[in-house]
This record gives structure tokens, sequence and C-alpha cells, in this order.
């Protein structure tokens, strides 16, 4: 049968899931680009790669990395701010998975029954879910798919996801530390970042601080 | 659509969050399933299938078990009840009716328990608002379905017809045609049903009756060894309570509201079950051998069935040899996921296609004629329904008379 090309919308009004096209995910040590699966080191390059070339780079944190669940959650958190402050990239939370009402703030949030709300909002080119919950971030990389043109990528702590363009599985600390050494060699090889300037937001239990 | 998925020698990985080696309170070891299934010595015991059901979850690790004693159809829930007195399974209580027991199973798997339960028949039907809310909700709960008739007047001989009803409910739906069938499969259920890619509810569904009351030798893996119990940790859904999806989203407007945005979610929703149901296909070919078996598909002539009417077939390929008829055989192990790729390979050479089924519908007939090309050469039938039997003979006579031989109509003997 004829490969699904897993890439960039916008593709569909209901886009397929890639699983009921016959994609199937990667094993350990695995990771991968489009459905193609490919060894895990050729998936940093190539995910440093998309970040730099992007104008509005993006990491949607999940609750599973945004909370302090164990001593891994956090470790994990650090990481991911150490990826962002490498690019830099934007951070906009997935903090949890509610509806929004009356209407998300889409500068700020993203949730996974809407998220082409918030890449649409802040015109994000590339974007990698981490910390996000299978069977959400599933949900949301085909809404994404669908109507963006946003490029996917996926940091899961299981078994990856198809649904993304790119996928690596069982994250660690260390898989995104590695991520993050992609990003410094091809900049230290003269790659420069297209990354618009931007201000991070920041948030309190009170709501949006900056 | 299915891709063929290549694993041979791959190891099947399961949870092992409880380390291997330590001991439940019954002195069972926690204990990997390659190491169960592939490096234990299997004992043969000679038990009717309810019993087969008792030993297969006296070595699954069972949480939570609820009963609706569906006794005559089978035993398993009461014996399931006695390995609960024993200390086996944690909590085990009787429900109002089925659709409560399936109720019950998923506030249990919400909670973090592995969830098993059985029924059969009208019970099936009475819980069904419950299977597509178990798939939705990502619950990897093992219901053992005893097939009965479902309809007045009642039957509680097998009739498959109740299976048609679960196709489309996001379960999982493998189909035992034997005792040992049907032990493999509840083990082996839970290990595939509680992947983290897959994680959605399973059906063992095996032919009550002929398979729960009769009895069988059936090599059983030994009972020091057990599953490591189930991982909540590993869900691709968080803990749910009132305040998180999917139950805050049922007690939100969300549902209501009349937008493209909240139908695209459920849509997308669908979608990822049936995604789930796809990813199962790779854990499941290792474990099973694969989800059809083959026997001399080379022929012409093929008969393709599940459960116990591969039984039958098999008996009526014999018949057919001795007359000079050479028939192949294909077994189906799993309806959801179907195996399409691995009908239309082995289906490539078949010029004639029989499809014998316990039920007045032939929905195997329908989904196999779905998924072929040239479906012409598919022969649906023969039928039995309503808990007759199907001798050999019957489908020797449906396949001689197909072909233009000359036949004796067996109720004329």
């Amino acid at each position: 049968m004829s490969h699904y090309e897993v890439k960039a919308g916008p593709e569909a009004y209901l886009p397929p899931a890639a699983a009921s096209m016959g994609n199937v995910l990667p094993d350990p040590g695995q990771a991968h680009i489009g459905g193609v699966i490919v060894p895990e080191e050729e998936a940093y390059e190539f995910a440093a790669r998309k970040f730099l070339e992007a104008k509005v780079p993006t990491i949607f944190p999940g609750p599973l990395v945004l909370w302090k669940w164990n001593e891994h959650a956090a470790e994990k958190a650090k990481a991911i701010r150490e990826l962002a402050n490498e690019l830099p990239m934007r951070l906009i939370p997935m903090a949890d998975y509610r509806p929004k009402y009356p209407k998300i703030d889409a500068a700020v949030e993203i949730n996974p029954n809407h998220p082409n709300l918030t890449i649409w909002h802040n015109k994000i080119d590339v974007c990698i879910f981490v910390g996000v919950h299978c069977h959400q971030a599933n949900l949301a990389l085909k809404i994404i798919r669908g109507g963006t043109d946003c490029y996917t990528m996926a940091m899961c702590a299981q078994a990856g996801h198809e649904d993304a363009c790119l996928s690596f599985r069982d994250a660690t600390p260390e898989k995104i530390r590695k991520l993050t050494a992609a990003v410094k060699k091809l900049k230290s090889e003269g790659v420069k970042s297209q990354a618009e300037e931007f201000t991070q937001i920041k948030m309190t239990r009170e709501g949006r601080v900056t | 659509m299915n891709k063929q998925v290549d694993l041979k020698n791959k190891r099947i990985i399961a949870s092992n969050h409880v380390a291997l080696g330590t001991k439940n309170k019954k002195g069972q070891t926690y204990s990997d399933i390659n190491d169960i299934f592939y490096n234990s010595e299997q004992t043969p015991n000679f038990l009717t299938g309810s019993e087969v059901i008792r030993e297969a979850v006296k070595r699954a690790s069972v949480g939570t078990s609820v009963a609706y004693p569906i006794t005559p159809q089978s035993e398993a829930a009461a014996l399931i009840g006695e390995l609960y007195a024993e200390g086996y399974v944690d909590e085990y209580f009787r429900g109002e009716s089925e659709f409560a027991v399936m109720g019950q199973c998923a506030g249990a798997a919400f909670g973090g328990h592995r969830v098993m339960t059985t029924t059969a028949g009208p019970g099936t039907l009475r819980a069904m608002e419950n299977f597509p809310m178990w798939a939705g909700s990502r619950l990897p709960i093992e219901v053992v379905v005893t097939c009965r008739g479902i309809n007045s007047p009642l039957s509680i001989q097998p009739d498959t017809l109740e299976m048609y009803y679960l196709l489309e409910t996001g379960m999982m739906v493998w189909h035992a045609e034997t005792a040992q069938d049907l032990y493999d499969f509840i083990l082996k259920g839970f290990i595939v049903a509680e992947q983290p890619d897959v994680h959605i509810p399973i059906a063992v569904c095996c032919d009550g009756f002929f398979v729960t009351h009769t009895k069988d030798t059936v090599d059983l893996s030994p009972v020091e060894k057990c599953l490591t119990p189930y991982d909540p940790y590993k869900a691709p859904v968080p803990c749910m309570d009132m305040e998180t999806v999917p139950i805050r989203m049922m007690r939100d407007p969300f549902v209501m509201k009349s937008n493209y945005i909240s139908y695209a979610t459920h849509a997308s929703w669908q979608q990822e079950v049936k995604a789930a149901m796809e990813r199962s296909r790779k854990h499941t070919i290792p474990l099973l051998d694969g989800l059809i078996d083959e026997e001399n598909t080379d022929r012409e002539i093929l008969i393709i069935g599940s459960g116990t009417a591969v039984s039958q077939s098999r008996e009526a390929i014999r018949l057919l040899e001795e007359e000079g008829v050479k028939v192949g055989l294909i077994k189906i192990k799993t309806i959801r996921p179907f195996p399409t790729e691995e009908i239309r390979e082995a289906t490539k050479n078949a010029k004639h296609i029989f499809v014998p089924e316990f039920n007045v519908a032939g929905w195997l007939a329908r989904e196999v004629k779905a998924i072929l090309p040239n479906n012409e050469r598919v022969y649906v039938g023969p039928h039995v329904a309503g808990g007759m039997t199907m001798p050999s003979e019957v489908i020797v006579e449906q396949i001689k008379k197909h072909l233009g031989m000359k036949t004796v109509p067996m109720v004329a003997r």
C-alpha cells in the first residue's frame, strides 16, 4: 500500500488518523519523520533544523511537565526551559484539557479541543508537544494538521505519535537535552534562528502577568 | 487498511512497574509475559471453558471483577467469586444488572484497577451503551463474552449475533475457537489492551456452551506466575474525575454547542479510538502469532471462519478430502482489528470462498466481502442460528452444491 505522508496542513476538513492509514509507531531507539521510521539520532538534527528555520517556533508543555508530580517531571521541565532558551522559542502551556469559556485566550494558552485557534492567533509555524497525555496530544495534532500549516512535533514519554509530522518516543530529560544539543551544534555551524522577536508570557494562578 | 507488521523475534513489552520476581499476597511471582508463555512449562489440564476463565483470571492480577450472575450460560462469574474469596482478586461484587455492572467496571478502571467481567447474549445487549463509553474513555477493561442467542425465544446455546453489535463499539474483539484460545486470549488480551498506545477495552469472545460447558485439554501456564498489575500511570489520558475530560465535557455545555469545533473534537476523538485499535496490531501479532491462522491457503477453495465454526470447518475439510476435494482454511482470531491485509494476501489465489457462521446475519461474510477484490468469490454461508449445531456435513453439502457436485441433503439421510 502507498505510504501516507504526515506533513503540515491544511490537509482536510477532517484528516484521517495516520494509524488508520497504515502508519506504525517507532520502536525504542527510533523516531518517525513524516511517517517514515528513522533512527532517533537522525530525528534530532531534523527537528533542530526545523526549529531554527521557523519564524514562530513554539513549545506546548502539557500538565505532565507543568506540575511537579515528581522529580522526573521537574527535571524534564528544566530541560524544556533550556531548549526554549537556546533557540529561543515561545512556551505556550496546555495546563489542562478542559474546554475554555467563554473563549480561549489564544495568545497565552492552547487547548486540545481547539488547538488551531492558538496556532492561527500566534502564526505558529513549527511546534513541539511535550508532557501532554497521548490521547489529548493526538486529538490536537490531527486538528492542527487539518486546519493549519503548522509543522508539528511530539516528544512523547510513551510510544510516540503518528499524527505528528515528527515524533520521538520514551522522552526523558536526557533526550530533550540531546535535542537542545542538536540546536546548539547547528548554531555553532552557522545556522541562524529565524525566530521573530517575542516576549515570553508569564502566568500566575491569578492570570497573565506579562 | 492496515500495513503488514513484521515483528518476528520481537519481545512483547509489558509494564513492569512492579518489580519482576517479587511476589503478591498469594505467593505468585510477578512475571514477564514472555516468560509466562514462552519460557515456562505449560501443563495439560482437563477443564470446562468456564473453569478455563477462572484459571486465566487466577494468573491475571485482576484488581476488580463485577458480576451479574449469568449462569446457566457460563459459571465464570461465580468461579471468579471463588477466586475473590481465595484472595486472587482484590475486589468483587454483584451489580444490579448487566448495565450496572459495566458502569461499575468503568468506575473501577477510572480508579486505576485492572478490571474484567463476563457477559453473554441479552446481557451484552443490555450493557451495550457502556462499551463505546469504555472505549471513548480509553479504559482497558476486558470482558469475556460467552456468546449465546440474544433474541426471543431465548437460547443458552451459541449464536454469535451479539458480536455483530460489538464491532463498532471501539473495543477490540477477539474470537476464541477453543478453550485453549480462550485461556491464551484472556491473559494476552490484558497485555495488548493496556499498552499505552492502545489502551482501549477488549471483548474476548467464545461460542458459549460449546466452549464454556464442554471439557477440553488446555495447557496452562504455572499458577505460581502471574501478570504484573495494571499501571495506571501509563494511561494515555489523565485520571478522570469531574474536572477532567471526558466527564467535564459531558457536564459542560461544550458538547451541546452547535459549532464546528465541538463536533470536530468529537470526530477527532472517535478517530483516535480507531487509531488505538490499529496500533493494537503491532502488539497482537507477536502475541497471537498473527491475526489469522492459515492452512493450505494456496488452494482454490477456501473456508474463512472464526470461533467454533473453524473447528467444524476442519472436519468438513477432512471429509471433503476423502472425496478428492481439496480445501484450505483461514481462521480469524481478531475481528477487531480486522485482518484486512492478511486475508487479502491469503485469498489471492482462491476462486471459491465459504464463510460458515453461527448467526443469522452473516456478519463475518459481509466483513470479508467488504475487503476483498472480486468478492463474488465469497459464498455467504452456511449459516445456523439460535443455538443450532453446525454439523461438518452441512458445510460439506454447501460446498459440493456450490461446486455443482452431487449431494444428498443431510436431513434426507
